[in-house]
């Protein structure tokens, strides 16, 4: 039994003690320092890309291929449209491969193969880029006769990197698509495969958009897995076969170079590759909005 | 779940009422088959890496075998190779990003979830999304451009001071080092910390927090004591990930590091890391350098699942205890 007086005269309201007050308060002054500090890299990365990158925007910039090295003018065309050609030959294949396998997993997959897939899914989402270029490297480039970098290895660099996201996030939508959606047209006499495509999956439609676009955005901004299979190109090429530019391989290579004009060039590539990856992230949250709060 | 939908379809031939299309159950099994061969993908993937990367390094494996990995003598010319320099490199440089960036994600994240006005919180959200999303050459090209001039006379100054005799600041200053390597990397890990962080701190349960308040515990008491405490594991799981991130950043880092050759404990000597020798070597590699480069991808690989595994090890054992609190 507590002692009596314990409950007779409860300490009601005991004004915390200044100590207390004050360290509560400086902790509170810390982690508004802590998000400032977050914030600042951002605004300062972003600043420099804005403002170093508008600078060099014109026609010329989409219109022309870079000038040769030292010479004034030239522009990226051939990277952009480079980025463009192999992000589409990716996206071809890596989102009806990952939307296919996301449907496997929250449909099919509760049992051991489901729980490998999801950790493969996993692992390879977090294995380094460039280990996935030189995986293809190895895989695709070497065992040709004559061994030569192309737009198709590129591409398929990019797709598996594409793949786990869209894998994962197309199983959590599903998953949140009510069974009763599912049991009503089963009901109705439906296949399950018309009710997985035309219902359930109908209804995720916005979840799924996100989950794509997001990756997209992911996989454009990607350098490493190009490096050794699409290596790039200093001209205009659509050949799959042949190597072939890329906004980030461009990116990369002037900003190493001592020649002002194609540093400049670098910043405008970045400000055309960031506002590129902007404009996805903000469309995937539109395609979510207000929809599936509850997850995150 | 209805447990049904877990079993793959079977013609079911009893099923005589109901009017199915002739060709459903076919259908049905097709889709099946289909959606389990694109999952198998990843599967089929992730081994191939690994089995790919083993062949490719065999010659390295033979010759080297687990020395590989201590010996820090890397020479094209006497085709010795040895991964010790880039493996200090990587462990130092993730090291050191974390030292800076896990306090700043985990103050964050707390502001995040606890302090942070509703307005605001989907701005700062948002951009540290965003910051995320910013692709790691930019990160490059910033810090060859903006954050290398910046330290520079910094670094100078540090060299002219007496710190230079601490074995962290010796040394001749370069700019391209180690110091803007993790400070660059710092800034790429920051998000997903923040991230993760975050959503674990919002799952913990209220009456945690309640049940502190109740005892009449200030606000940072509450944070400190019940809420962090909960959050340990997930937030354990949150800077794994960070420290996966880091360790297989390659661009930003290849652009800013130096490309050194020794491992070094000086904070302004040039460095290199296991992922930006690859992107540095790879191109011209010859005789035995290409198979210790595949070596060395195969250690990144490893690593990766290593990491992988145990981050979501953590923050599946975080989600189990939330849910059944």
């Amino acid at each position: 039994m507590p002692d009596k007086s314990t409950f007779s005269q409860p300490p009601l309201l005991e004004k915390t003690s200044l100590a207390r007050r004050i360290q509560n308060n400086s902790m509170y002054a810390l982690t508004i320092l802590a998000t400032l500090l977050a914030v600042i890299p951002l605004a300062l990365v972003l600043y420099y890309v804005a403002v170093r990158g508008l600078g060099v925007l014109n026609l010329q910039f989409f219109t022309q291929v870079q000038a040769p090295p030292g010479e004034a003018g030239g522009g990226l065309k051939h990277s952009i449209m480079g980025t463009l050609l192999i992000v589409g030959m990716a996206s071809a294949l890596g989102v009806p491969c990952g939307v296919l396998g996301g449907i496997y997993l929250a449909e099919f997959g509760n049992n051991k193969f489901g729980w490998w897939v999801r950790f493969a899914a996993d692992v390879l989402n977090g294995v380094p880029s460039i280990v996935v270029g030189i995986f293809v490297y190895a895989l695709v480039i070497l065992p040709l006769p004559n061994p030569h970098f192309s737009a198709w290895a590129g591409s398929l660099a990019l797709c598996i990197m594409m793949i786990p996201t869209v894998m994962r996030t197309t199983e959590e939508i599903i998953r949140l698509v009510p069974v009763s959606l599912r049991d009503a047209s089963l009901a109705l006499g439906a296949t399950r495969s018309f009710t997985m495509i035309r219902i359930v999956l109908s209804a995720a439609r916005g979840g799924v958009i996100t989950g794509v676009l997001l990756a997209i955005a992911r996989i454009a901004g990607e350098t490493a897995p190009l490096l050794f299979t699409a290596l790039g190109n200093n001209f205009f090429s659509l050949d799959p076969n042949q190597p072939i530019a890329s906004l980030p391989v461009t990116i990369f290579n002037f900003s190493m170079s001592p020649y002002d004009r194609w540093n400049a060039l670098a910043w405008g590539g970045a400000l055309v590759l960031v506002l590129m990856i902007m404009v996805l992230s903000v469309a995937a949250r539109y395609f979510t909005r207000g929809k599936f709060t509850s997850s995150k | 779940m209805n447990t049904d939908l877990q079993t793959p379809p079977q013609s079911n031939s009893n099923a005589e009422p109901l009017r199915q299309s002739r060709f459903g159950n076919i259908g049905d099994g097709f889709f099946y088959w289909t959606t389990l061969l694109f999952a198998a993908s990843v599967l089929v993937v992730t081994v191939l890496i690994g089995f790919q990367l083993t062949q490719a390094s065999m010659p390295a494996l033979k010759e080297f075998g687990w020395r590989f990995l201590t010996n820090s003598t890397w020479d094209p010319v006497r085709q010795v190779y040895g991964a010790w320099p880039y493996i200090f490199g990587t462990l130092a440089s993730s090291f050191l990003a974390l030292l800076m960036a896990v306090p700043v994600a985990l103050g964050t994240a707390i502001f995040l979830v606890e302090l942070c006005p509703y307005w605001l919180r989907g701005i700062l959200s948002f951009m540290v999304e965003l910051l995320a999303a910013v692709p790691s050459v930019v990160y490059g090209l910033w810090g060859i451009f903006v954050l290398i001039p910046i330290l520079q006379p910094v670094q100078a100054k540090i060299a002219s001071s007496g710190l230079s005799a601490i074995p962290f600041f010796s040394g001749a200053p370069t700019g391209y080092s180690m110091m803007a390597g993790a400070l660059v990397l710092s800034i790429m890990i920051l998000p997903i910390i923040t991230a993760v962080s975050r959503d674990v701190l919002s799952n913990v349960p209220a009456a945690q927090r309640e049940a502190a308040f109740g005892l009449g515990a200030t606000h940072w008491e509450a944070v400190k004591g019940p809420i962090l405490r909960s959050a340990r594991s997930g937030i354990m799981g949150a800077i794994i990930l960070g420290l996966a991130r880091a360790m297989g950043e390659t661009m930003a880092i290849t652009m800013v590091i130096g490309n050194g050759k020794n491992a070094s404990w000086s904070l302004l000597a040039p460095a290199n890391s296991l992922a930006s020798i690859l992107a540095n070597q790879f191109a011209e590699a010859s005789g035995l350098q290409m198979p210790s480069l595949m070596y060395i991808a195969l250690v990144l690989f490893g690593v990766a699942i290593l990491v992988n595994a145990a981050a979501r090890l953590l923050l599946w054992n975080m989600a189990r205890g939330t849910n059944h609190a």
